[in-house]
């Protein structure tokens, strides 16, 4: 019953535009954009699971439309241009500044490298961003979502070559209801080509984080590159040109996650995408008065022209409150300022503002602009806070670990001579881009001796060397002579390791196991 | 048969005209992605029949035109891990011991090679740390009964002891009480005497008796003080490290009855590079000489 009802309003609204539409005159009226009605409008007259309804949005400018084409050029730069900066690590590992080696198990990123049990450096960029994310979207609401997010720019992108190839909205709009005929073919043909070589172009980028770029690149021109890596180039070429040509903003509706609790960071003083109502209902069409009087007197200052639903790339009404499906791009702002500019009533009737400042303007009350809050300073100490530990942990990264495991069966060796053996496996992590050799010594262990596989017997110390960049494994035995026995079955020992240069040092505690006396 | 299709007033959606009991059911078809993709993974099978191992029979399967069996292909895999290792496994052939003992390259290769070659054939008796237990030698300790260097191993692994191979390594100690070659007063005091060369007799008179005996009777292989000749496979006797236990009643049935464990000759199973490999692997064990 209550959907019922919704429809029966929903209809109903749509009737009351139409009448207005057809008696209504003015400067912004044409009756392509007072087709233009708000999908949610559309939609609530549909039962639920409805099918999509395709959104055409025109193309507008200004200075919130120039903001998104200056982000999608730089975040479409980062993508292109990361994969080939170079940098220089020495001859024992690659020189791509940013490089995730899945063979080699090793993540590059410029001056950083991370080795497989370093993935914390990883949840740390996480955390970080997570943080960052929450901070921007408490102090000025959805920006990521409306001029950073890949979905977005890759979105913008498609709909740009669309309207290259078969013109802005009501274009569109027209050759979607055209007869198949051979322009409409072509027209068409030529959007998917192009936006399959986008797709393919942004499935081939991805892949070059993950190998060599140049040469990748050429293998992959050659045919010579791995069946999964031309599977990855197909995997993310079909996704992009599922989700940015035909998915689009039902992705950011119906699939993405952030949407469901971004409000949770939003509060009455974000900056988020806002309609003066209290300026401009009631709204109506702009009509010239008999006797020559302000049209605008006694009205609101919305014509009703309904450029802000036209140009939404979701398809909403920014009339209708602060909705979900808004993805806080600012684009109807600019659509509407221009129809302002035209009846000459003051801009902004959209615009980024807080809540509370909406509510101070409709009682004619100032404006606050309050950036420094509990919350946003709560999400910048933790944003602080976790960026002090990733900067501690990168600048106190060791060069050199060591893990040392021993042997459990036997648990220990009685020798001829009835000295007691242990035997460890010894590990040493060389993260330096040189070969390099280090001391191995033990304490806690009076008198035993240290000897190893392909060694030169016993001694207090071994000497290690390990490959550049590479783990280097050891067999090493422990004696203890007969005679000097243990107090324990079992005794914690230490061994440490000390890099020939004498810098770096890694220590692992173990035990040496000797039979009870 | 559907009796009466009518258009339900609330959702606007036909009925499918079956009516029980005053309930009409609402024809709301599958959605049609389901039912495409439905139609595809029955495409799908029958394409799958015809290609692949499908149909069982009484005696057996279809097999399919592509010839493919899961047995194809672990052979395959397995085929080319060996034609991966064949450059080390090749070289490992051509090498001596040493010289794959002072490679670093090679010996870590050998040993890894000889873990999973003992693991598969030498650990069922020798453990799987290689510790041994009764009757089965400790190999990670440094008493060896033939010997621990590198080619004395190669030796043992590759002829074994006491089989029927030509080359076999063959050693018999006498059934001293058995064969009545001694009495058991003898055997007594010659085990008193074995149980002082690793300090633990307690009865010196005894002792001084069974060292007459010993030398007489053993130290032809075990030479004197029992330090054991590996050249005979005779058995140190005073590193106070034992094969079948080193208390007294355990060695007055060892010279009773004698102990003879045998040992396949390997040669006869693995291939002369993994020999080598598992040569290396037990030399590095910890005990290798």
């Amino acid at each position: 019953m209550r959907w019922a009802a919704a429809n029966e309003t929903a209809r109903g609204a749509k009737d009351v535009t139409k009448m207005d539409g057809g008696v209504a005159q003015g400067p912004a009226h044409t009756p392509e954009i007072d087709s233009a009605v708000s999908i949610k409008t559309q939609k609530a007259a549909m039962p639920l699971y409805a099918s999509r309804i395709k959104v055409h949005p025109k193309n507008v400018s200004g200075i919130y439309r120039n903001i998104k084409w200056a982000m999608l050029a730089a975040c479409l730069a980062v993508y292109y241009i990361a994969p080939w900066l170079r940098w220089d690590r020495g001859s024992f590992a690659p020189n791509q500044a940013i490089l995730i080696d899945l063979p080699g198990r090793r993540a590059y990123f410029f001056f950083l490298e991370i080795w497989p049990q370093e993935v914390y450096f990883l949840t740390g960029i996480l955390v970080l961003a997570a943080f960052g994310l929450f901070l921007a979207t408490a102090l000025f609401g959805r920006i990521w979502c409306g001029y950073a997010c890949p979905q977005t720019v890759w979105t913008d992108l498609f709909m740009l070559v669309e309207r290259w190839i078969e013109g802005d909205r009501n274009a569109r709009i027209r050759l979607d209801a055209a007869p198949a005929s051979l322009g409409k073919f072509a027209k068409r043909t030529a959007k998917h080509a192009s936006w399959i070589v986008l797709s393919l172009a942004t499935g081939g980028a991805c892949i070059l984080f993950f190998g060599d770029a140049p040469t990748l690149l050429a293998e992959l021109f050659t045919g010579r590159a791995s069946a999964s890596e031309y599977f990855f180039v197909g995997l993310f070429a079909t996704t992009t040109y599922v989700l940015a040509g035909f998915a689009r903003e039902q992705v950011c509706t119906y699939m993405c996650p952030w949407p469901r609790f971004q409000s949770a960071m939003l509060d009455d003083r974000s900056y988020v995408v806002t309609y003066e109502d209290w300026r401009g209902e009631p709204r109506g069409r702009l009509a010239k008065r008999p006797d020559g009087s302000d049209p605008f007197v006694g009205r609101g200052d919305c014509v009703d022209c309904n450029a802000c639903v036209a140009t939404c790339p979701t398809g909403i009404d920014i009339r209708d409150g602060q909705q979900l499906e808004c993805i806080g791009c600012g684009l109807c702002i600019d659509a509407c300022n221009a129809v302002m500019d035209k009846v000459g009533r003051p801009r902004s009737l959209i615009r980024f503002d807080t809540l509370d400042n909406q509510r101070a303007r409709a009682e004619g009350g100032k404006p606050v602009h309050r950036l420094i809050r509990a919350r946003t300073v709560l999400y910048a100490v933790l944003l602080v806070i976790v960026g002090s530990i990733m900067l501690v942990g990168v600048v106190l990264r060791s060069t050199v670990e060591l893990t040392v495991q021993r042997d459990r069966n036997p648990l220990f060796v009685r020798l001829v001579d009835g000295s007691v053996r242990n035997a460890y496996t010894v590990h040493v992590l060389n993260k330096t881009h040189a070969q390099r050799d280090y001391t191995l010594t033990l304490e806690d262990l009076p008198g035993a001796r240290l000897s190893m596989v392909g060694g030169d017997g016993a001694a207090d110390r071994l000497v290690l060397s390990a490959k550049p960049d590479q783990v280097a494994s050891y067999r090493v035995f422990v004696t203890l002579p007969d005679g000097a026995s243990t107090k324990h079955e079992s005794t914690h020992i230490e061994f440490k390791l000390r890099a020939a240069d004498g810098r770096d040092q890694a220590e692992r505690e173990t035990v040496f196991i000797a039979p009870p006396q | 048969m559907p009796t009466k299709i009518e258009k339900d007033a609330v959702t606007g959606t036909d009925t499918t005209g079956h009516e029980w009991d005053g309930i009409k059911e609402l024809n709301t078809p599958l959605p049609k992605w389901w039912l495409y993709t439905f139609y595809a993974t029955i495409l799908w099978a029958l394409g799958y029949f015809v290609l692949y191992p499908a149909w069982p029979g009484l005696s057996g399967h279809t097999a399919g035109v592509l010839g493919w069996t899961m047995r194809g292909e672990i052979s395959e895999s397995l085929a080319q891990a060996a034609a991966a290792q064949a450059p080390f496994v090749n070289r490992i052939g051509a090498a001596s011991l040493e010289d794959i003992a002072k490679s670093t390259d090679l010996r870590n290769f050998a040993i890894a090679g000889g873990r999973s070659v003992f693991a598969v054939n030498c650990a069922p008796c020798h453990g799987a740390g290689a510790a041994g237990s009764k009757g089965f030698p400790n190999l990670v300790d440094d008493n060896w009964i033939w010997g621990g260097t590198l080619d004395d191993i190669h030796t043992t692994i590759q002829n074994g002891i006491r089989n029927s191979n030509p080359d076999s390594r063959i050693a018999q100690m006498p059934r001293f009480g058995a064969d009545k070659i001694l009495d058991a007063k003898q055997i007594d005091d010659v085990a008193e005497y074995v149980l002082s060369l690793s300090r633990r007799s307690r009865n010196a008179a005894a002792v001084e008796r069974g060292a007459v005996v010993f030398s007489e009777n053993c130290e032809a292989c075990h030479l004197q003080g029992g330090v054991g000749n590996p050249e005979m496979g005779a058995p140190s006797l005073a590193a106070n490290i034992w094969l079948y236990g080193g208390d007294k009643a355990t060695l007055v049935e060892t010279i009773t009855n004698s102990r003879a464990g045998a040992m396949p000759a390997w040669s006869e199973r693995l291939d002369a590079a993994r020999i080598k490999m598992l040569t290396v692997y037990v030399h590095a064990l910890g005990g290798g000489k």
